[in-house]
């Protein structure tokens, strides 16, 4: 055999093995890997109250609350599977909207509700002009 | 390994190519990106939620293609090194590091900025993001190793071999935003179509390629001015044993 040839198949080998190792070790770092619990998650796994973790989902459409001392936000999180209710006290990013994503870094509580220290808006990956988005919403509520 | 190929591996037959191509690429890279970039800051609608901010996708999209596209070309010249011994292959994979890192950078700047107003943060150690600061390490380390064995002579294998694992990052970077739940959206743009509005989109395209093209001319000169150098060390070598 050339050693061309011989090169060729090690190569190849190394290859294989380096993606089944690397196969191998995504699939083990599945779960932690995510970057927050949804949810529906974080009622199956009890998440233990009190430990700093990150809760994500949609902001359910009509649930946010602000209370009377002009800080405290209420609203509750949904995969449309579970929620939670979530508290948190603060600034919210501008893109924070009912029905859209977010992202609460905080701790369940023993209640079962969630406390958040820090709120991210998710952007999904729809990009849309705002006549667009309008239109969009004007259909939608036609079809209610 | 495909007679075309081989047709390169000559480096006088490459400089008699490269040499006329680079300023074609340069120019007509460059006229995109500006056309592109006008386009996309003037001409193009702000999205219904993120608002202006949008209009960073423009640099940042291409940035982050040309990030992974360098590394796989890193990972292709070091298969065709370490398997055909293909006497300009170390030199293009040594030519596309330092741009791919700095297209790296970019990409990891221009999201961050985008991600202050977007999502409320700078930064967050997400799959996506994460990955793609990986990326950005593993052309430094490239850089540095392959540097390292060219004052050293003969190391190139191991930055080939560097080269090789490495690619791994790219898929994951890739299927980051599938297998894990990230902060970072989904893919908008996929083999379907796209989910980002035809207004909108439509000088994504033009920048990535005149950045693409832009990217070329500058491997191009680099493989180029690697070449030039190794000439003077041959003769330099040369002079000094007579």
């Amino acid at each position: 055999m050339k050693a061309k040839n011989q090169r060729l198949i090690l190569a190849g080998l190394a290859i294989v093995a380096i993606i089944g190792a690397a196969l191998l070790a995504m699939s083990a770092l599945k779960d932690q890997a995510a970057y927050f619990y949804t949810p529906t998650d974080a009622k199956r796994d009890h998440v233990e109250t009190g430990r700093a973790v990150r809760l994500g989902g949609m902001v359910q459409g009509g649930s946010i609350k602000r209370d009377n001392d002009g800080v405290t936000i209420r609203f509750i999180v949904t995969d449309n599977v579970e929620t939670i209710p979530v508290t948190f006290k603060g600034i919210v990013p501008d893109l924070f909207k009912e029905n859209s994503g977010v992202v609460a870094e905080g701790k369940f509580q023993p209640d079962g509700s969630f406390v958040a220290d820090n709120i991210l808006a998710k952007h999904d990956e729809r990009y849309m002009p705002p006549q667009v988005a309008g239109e969009m919403h004007k259909t939608e509520s036609l079809k209610k | 390994m495909p007679r075309c190929v081989h047709i390169f591996a000559n480096p006088a037959r490459f400089l008699s190519i490269a040499r006329p191509l680079t300023p074609w690429l340069g120019w007509g890279g460059g006229l995109m990106v500006v056309a592109a970039l006008i386009s996309g800051l003037f001409v193009t609608p702000p999205d219904y939620l993120q608002g202006e901010s949008v209009r960073i996708m423009y640099v940042h999209v291409p940035a982050a293609w040309l990030g992974m596209a360098g590394w796989t070309g890193i990972a292709v010249a070091s298969l065709m090194q370490l398997i055909w011994r293909h006497p300009l292959a170390s030199v293009a994979a040594r030519a596309i590091a330092v741009p791919g890192a700095l297209f790296a950078a970019i990409c990891l700047i221009s999201g961050s900025i985008w991600g202050r107003p977007t999502w409320g943060t700078w930064w967050e150690w997400d799959g996506r993001l994460t990955s793609m600061l990986v990326l950005f390490f593993l052309y430094l380390g490239y850089v540095a190793l392959s540097s390292a064995g060219s004052e050293r002579g003969a190391n190139d294998r191991i930055s080939a071999i560097f080269g090789v694992i490495g690619a791994i990052n790219i898929p994951v970077i890739h299927y980051s935003v599938l297998w894990w739940r990230t902060l970072h959206q989904g893919q908008s743009i996929t083999m379907k179509g796209s989910t980002i509005d035809g207004s909108i989109l439509w000088p994504l395209p033009i920048a990535t390629l005149g950045f693409s093209l832009l990217f070329g001319a500058v491997v191009l000169m680099r493989m180029r001015a690697l070449l030039a150098e190794a000439k003077v060390e041959a003769r330099l070598r040369r002079m000094s044993a007579e």
